[in-house]
């Protein structure tokens, strides 16, 4: 028996490709982290609005995709401020484990909203990109497209991060977030400009993944799990530790899926990462506290 | 006093569906009780600094693993019960005993728990064959031509659940009570405030935290069965996964987290409230009733993060401090 086969070597390719987009997820997740210390259980349905407004911006209102997608993005770059000025910065001084409730109100809240204003039906763009034949592989074009455009996208952060003086300002609080007001930084400023980069991040998954799946109003449910989830496989807050596992994540979905079944594929993924938890609490990269 | 106050209200409860209540209002009731019983024992543990993401997995196993062993080896929930409920044990054991050792707190605890759930919901979807996946599953009738069967634990009198229920929305309490006088809850109250100072003091934090952990993951898996056996209609979505998860911390926190009762009027406020909007509102509107309810979950965390009763009953307490000390002087 041959096991490795060509389809075998697909599903790794395929899980290359995913993780490129679980990374890009994992990162505006892991940004946000860093320096508000909040974690965002409605990041996903953030990623949902993004590919309902290139749907309704290209297929309603007829916008060419060139320009629907800066739209979307800057669209949750707007509502990941919003969200951080009305829901965040009440509780910022409260409980922990609030902060991260009051988030998953927000899930509800931003579901019902979609389901309220865009039905339930599921809308695609209608717009059918070929697929690649590789060897003897079929690779779709438009997983590769998101691939490269995250990977760019990722890197364009790093820049930011490392080369410009409020990048630098935010890697700063996120290593010691007690030093910020010795800087003379005005927290609010940042937090909120750290809410918006998150969710513009945010919003070009959303133009990344509107190309390859149907939108329908809980389809952030479908990834909103795995992303908490590499990005706590990753080290929370540890933007590197987080690119990282998002690869290795989306290894055990594909290659599992290809072995057993998709769901099988997840369930084997949901094991190892409670496994890694009680090998390394803090995350396969994070610093032990 | 109040102790007798309580029996009466108890009584009350108890006889108000012999005064001629309707089938709907009476299924509402049931539907209070059995949920204020799932909120009850997430708020065993979660009063205490643990927040699990997780009871949607306990839940999922109670109501899956009874209605599989009926319908594919013709198991009575009876010895479906005690197999369900050990595979509950030991599954909230294996994550909860390294959680505990390990110190996973807060954020970590409740995204660990929050896979667990995740678990389970895959794996029902996974053995869709057996499960029927995402389109749910229904227990087998044992009602063809018959009104109840105790063997099939399948009742069409809406009566019968309303007893089973309040009993054992009753027993919820009585655990909750005996959890909150024991000693261990002390030791508990320090560890959700400082665990190492605890520790120091010579509580073993891990063996409370476990034990506190499986009472209350095993009553959530009893409420799976009763949800299961009332309903019969089971579907992943709604017994598992992250959002029967969130609906249990919501219930509890919007009624109140450090009341008796405060999970259980949360359970009456967020049922009434979803009926009540589908009734105001007709099936027309899709997904009105969400917003409202996450807009309202926003808005309780942020200005009333002790619920409705906890609120209610400070206010309470201060009015009673403010008048006794005008008395006093």
């Amino acid at each position: 028996m041959q096991i490795f086969d060509v389809f075998l070597l697909e599903a790794i390719v395929n899980g290359i490709l995913l993780g490129g987009i679980l990374a890009l997820l994992a990162l505006g997740l892991n940004l946000i982290f860093g320096v508000i210390d909040v974690v965002w259980i409605c990041y996903a349905e953030l990623i949902m609005i993004g590919m309902y407004a290139v749907y309704y911006l290209h297929n309603v209102y007829a916008w060419p995709l060139w320009l629907a997608f800066p739209a979307c993005i800057a669209v949750v770059a707007v509502l990941g401020a919003v969200m951080h000025q009305l829901v965040i910065k009440p509780v910022l001084s409260a409980e922990p484990i609030n902060q991260l409730l009051v988030t998953g109100g927000v899930l509800f809240l931003l579901q019902g909203v979609a389901t309220l204003a865009f039905g339930v039906e599921f809308k695609n763009l209608g717009i059918s990109l070929p697929t690649l034949q590789v060897g003897e592989m079929y690779l779709s074009f438009a997983r590769l497209i998101a691939f490269v455009v995250a990977l760019a996208g990722m890197i364009a952060v790093y820049v930011f991060l490392k080369r410009t003086y409020l990048g630098t300002a935010i890697r700063a609080i996120s290593q010691d977030r007690s030093i910020m007001p010795l800087m003379g930084v005005n927290p609010n400023r940042i937090f909120l400009f750290t809410s918006a980069l998150g969710g513009g991040l945010a919003g070009l998954a959303g133009c990344l993944l509107v190309l390859q799946y149907d939108i329908h109003p809980a389809i952030g449910l479908t990834f909103g799990p795995i992303i908490f989830l590499v990005c706590v496989l990753g080290g929370l807050g540890n933007m590197i530790g987080g690119f990282v596992a998002a690869f290795i994540f989306a290894q055990f979905i594909s290659v599992g899926g290809y072995f057993f079944h998709l769901e099988w594929g997840y369930v084997i993924a949901f094991l190892f990462f409670i496994a890694v938890m009680f090998w390394r609490p803090q995350g396969l990269f994070g610093a032990r506290s | 006093m109040t102790k007798s106050l309580r029996w009466i209200g108890v009584a009350a409860l108890a006889l108000a569906p012999l005064m001629g209540m309707g089938e709907y209002p009476l299924h509402l009731l049931v539907l209070c009780l059995l949920w204020g019983f799932v909120y009850t024992s997430w708020a065993i543990m979660g009063r205490l600094g643990m927040v699990s993401l997780g009871h949607g997995g306990f839940f999922g196993i109670g109501a899956y693993g009874v209605v599989m062993g009926w319908n594919h080896f013709g198991l009575s929930p009876w010895l479906g019960l005690p197999i369900v409920l050990v595979s509950t044990a030991i599954v909230a054991f294996l994550i909860g005993y390294p959680c505990f050792r390990l110190k996973i707190v807060g954020h970590y605890f409740a995204l660990v728990t929050l896979a667990l759930s995740e678990i389970v919901r895959m794996i029902i979807v996974a053995l869709r064959d057996q499960t029927g996946g995402s389109l749910g599953a229904t227990p087998t009738t044992a009602l063809a031509d018959t009104s109840w069967s105790i063997v099939a634990l399948q009742f069409s009198s809406k009566l019968v659940w309303f007893y089973i229920v309040l009993g054992v929305w009753l027993i919820g309490l009585w655990v909750w009570t005996r959890v909150d006088r024991s000693m261990a809850r002390l030791a508990l109250e320090a560890i959700s405030q400082e665990e190492d100072a605890a520790a120091s003091i010579g509580v073993n934090v891990t063996k409370v935290k476990l034990a506190v952990t499986m009472i209350s993951a095993l009553l959530t898996c009893i409420g799976g069965v009763l949800y299961a056996q009332y309903q019969l209609y089971i579907n992943p979505e709604t017994v598992s996964g992250i959002g029967i998860s969130l609906q249990m911390v919501f219930g509890a926190i919007a009624g109140g987290l450090y009341v008796r009762l405060g999970p259980t009027v949360g359970a009456v406020f967020t049922l009434l409230l979803a009926e009540g909007l589908r009734l105001a509102l007709g099936h027309q509107i899709h997904g009105l009733d969400t917003t409202i309810y996450g807009l309202l979950l926003v808005l309780f965390i942020i200005f009333m993060p002790k619920g409705i009763l906890g609120a209610a009953t400070q206010l309470w307490d201060r009015r009673r401090g403010a008048k006794a000390l005008a008395t006093a002087t």
